[in-house]
């Protein structure tokens, strides 16, 4: 039995708090609050407190898909990626960079929001970026 | 963050969670801060205890309105107009605080004009609060030794949003209720990392730390480092997006993490809109409704899967740490993107989040001594411009971001849409305790599940007699954009009149109703206000 804790960052709101994620044997099975975090102050909400179980539910979508005769298809990452890669440039060359329009995350980190809105401005060449923070 | 960016020259809560407990006056409006930020509402509980006074202005008789020492119920959309006479109470009384005004703000000459015309008989009339508890709020307000103001979405997502905001920033400015502890205008942002989203350029009009992208050495800085040529047009909003695509001039939306089938308003307009796309890619953890119109799928991961960082309300940013293996074949969604934008000719090659966070502190100077190193422990808030930065616990505290704060002289305008003998019931929507969104990382949790397995219609028990509609019973809603039907719970919360609805749920979906207007500047949609029609259902 491999049992461990891993300090992160909750994802249900803006608020932060500071939680520990139970893992056994790979799995998610608990979530702990954070004594020391200065938002929580070992304290949870009830959403905060059940964060572990929507991880691993067996609806997650495991593979990509590809839409074929009209049906959501699984698909190779290759298969995925390459079709998207060349969808996007076909459809920037035909009607320019600013018929691509790019979805950034409130659910997404840091790192990944950059890097959304470094590839539409620098790789695609559009400022058509947004996301739902008015939402 | 518009009307705060415009007020102080940044838009962003401006004191911390934790101040909240030593202010001995927390003015709550638009945020049923109980269950959307439940951990903000154990700080105010805190202030009570100590004996500090609580406000709370809503249409709903929330949970905190049942402790508050001042409980008003102002009509759907009149929030300037409260303001408007809560500062006027304030001015005729001599409560503000004229040094702060002369020495760190302008534009009050012309701001207390319009101020004038808001006696508070005649904002009662306008928003059915007494003239008395008008006066009281402006009193304990203003007389507090330190008054925080605590808002959300109920604030924000109406058309005159920046209006409201502007009014909340004009009343801690008049009573000098800023840049001190436990003082300030205070936004709860709805989503985790909303903030972030924002302080790293997810926006049509800038780039990472709100560098615009139509200034040229901004863009000349953003060239050099990404070598690629910026385009200098500000981007399209989602609703203009969502146009576009409509109209034809959009072909192709790529979406992270969204999901606008469920949480944009008028959901028949959008699902129009997607279904034009000639490419629609959707990254995402679930299915959602969004997700099953797409021509590409690419499973991301969810905050348990990979290392990165989250920027909280309170500017915080904190480290996320990977638990477990992204489940299936899924990937990190900042691995998506790289490998995707490697295809596509641009070359990427990070190894990590932390390599990824190396480049934005050289690119953001908010972020600039924010290391993985430096956010082991209690994180950092933002701004924390070098290595050496302590962070900043609250913003504009000898000078305002813009220097001087700016007053806003701003008039009350009705909601775009207003109730008819067509349509008479006021509809506004909202968050419960037990959901998240639209719904797709809390409605899979069995616990949360239980606790609140479907939406339903909050109604006045007066208005479910009239009806013939008893507790549980269903009821169709339709507005001038489209109709459901849901149950009914019979409440008080609500005033004879009005009816609400949480939007989690894409089976009762209350963005099938609400109207898109819009704010004219920030371009938030009006969800809190529409106008409905409400019979029982067959």
């Amino acid at each position: 039995m491999d049992y461990k804790t891993v300090l992160t960052t909750c994802a249900y709101c803006g608020c932060g708090c500071g939680l520990y994620l139970e893992v056994l044997d790979g799995r998610l099975i608990g979530t702990l609050p954070s004594k020391t975090n200065p938002i929580n102050e070992g304290k949870l909400c009830v959403k905060g407190w059940n964060i572990h179980e929507f991880v691993q539910h067996p609806e997650r979508i495991t593979k990509p898909l590809i839409r074929k005769n009209g049906t959501l298809t699984e698909a190779s990452w290759d298969e995925a990626l390459d079709y998207t890669a060349s969808k996007l440039k076909e459809i920037k060359e035909a009607h320019g960079s600013d018929s691509i329009g790019f979805l950034a995350s409130a659910k997404v980190t840091n790192e990944e929001n950059y890097l959304i809105m470094k590839f539409a401005r620098a790789a695609v060449g559009t400022n058509n970026v947004d996301h739902c923070a008015r939402l | 963050m518009v009307g705060l960016a415009a007020a102080f020259g940044s838009g962003a809560m401006t004191n911390s969670i934790a101040e909240i407990e030593d202010a001995d006056c927390i003015f709550v409006t638009g945020s049923n801060t109980t269950s959307s930020h439940p951990l903000v509402a154990t700080r105010i509980f805190r202030a009570m205890a100590k004996g500090a006074k609580v406000i709370v202005a809503d249409p709903r008789k929330i949970q905190l309105a049942l402790k508050a020492d001042i409980y008003v119920r102002q009509r759907l959309g009149t929030d300037v107009a409260l303001l408007n006479g809560i500062m006027h109470a304030i001015i005729k009384n001599n409560w503000h605080d004229k040094a702060f005004v002369e020495e760190r703000c302008e534009g009050f000459e012309e701001f207390s004009k319009v101020i004038d015309n808001y006696p508070p008989e005649k904002v009662s009339e306008i928003t059915g609060v007494a003239a008395d508890d008008i006066v009281k709020i402006a009193e304990y307000y203003a007389k507090a030794k330190a008054a925080s103001i605590v808002y959300c979405m109920g604030i924000t997502q109406h058309t005159t949003g920046v209006d409201n905001v502007k009014s909340l920033a004009n009343l801690a400015m008049l009573t000098g209720n800023m840049g001190k502890e436990s003082t300030g205008v205070n936004p709860l942002r709805g989503q985790n990392n909303v903030q972030g989203a924002c302080d790293m350029g997810g926006l049509p009009n800038v780039y990472s730390g709100y560098q615009a992208v139509n200034v040229i050495d901004n863009q000349t800085k953003f060239e050099k480092a990404w070598g690629a040529k910026l385009s200098d047009q500000i981007g399209l909003t989602i609703p203009f997006m969502l146009s576009g695509l409509s109209e034809g001039k959009v072909k192709a939306l790529y979406a992270v993490g969204e999901n606008p089938m469920v949480s944009d308003p008028d959901v028949g307009h959008v699902e129009k809109a997607l279904k034009k796309a000639e490419l629609l890619v959707v990254q995402d953890i679930f299915l959602t409704p969004t997700a099953e119109l797409a021509h590409v799928v690419l499973p991301g991961t969810s905050f348990a899967e990979k290392d990165g960082t989250f920027t909280n309300t309170e500017r915080r940013v904190q480290l996320l740490r990977k638990a477990i293996e992204p489940v299936g074949e899924a990937k990190a969604d900042w691995e998506i993107i790289q490998e995707l934008s490697n295809r596509f000719g641009y070359e990427m090659n990070y190894e990590s989040a932390e390599d990824i966070m190396k480049e934005i502190s050289t690119l953001t100077p908010s972020y600039g001594g924010i290391t993985y190193e430096r956010l082991d422990g209690d994180g950092l808030a933002w701004p924390c411009p070098d290595k050496d930065h302590p962070g900043t616990k609250f913003l504009h505290k000898d000078k305002f971001a813009r220097g001087l704060g700016l007053f806003h002289a701003i008039e009350y305008q009705p909601p775009a849409e207003v109730v008819d003998d067509e349509y008479p019931f006021w509809l506004s929507t909202g968050r419960v305790h037990v959901h998240y969104h639209t719904g797709t990382m809390s409605r899979v949790s069995p616990s949360l599940h239980a606790e609140m397995p479907e939406g339903s219609l909050e109604m006045h028990p007066e208005d479910g007699s009239r009806l013939g509609v008893r507790q549980g019973e269903k009821v169709k809603v339709a507005s001038r954009r489209g109709e459901i039907v849901a149950k009914v719970t019979l409440t008080d919360r609500v005033d004879p009149g009005v009816v609400f609805m949480p939007f989690h749920f894409a089976e009762t979906c209350a963005n099938v109703l609400t109207n898109p207007a819009h704010d004219p500047t920030a371009k938030i949609p009006e969800y809190k206000v529409c106008a409905v029609k409400v019979e029982k259902a067959a």
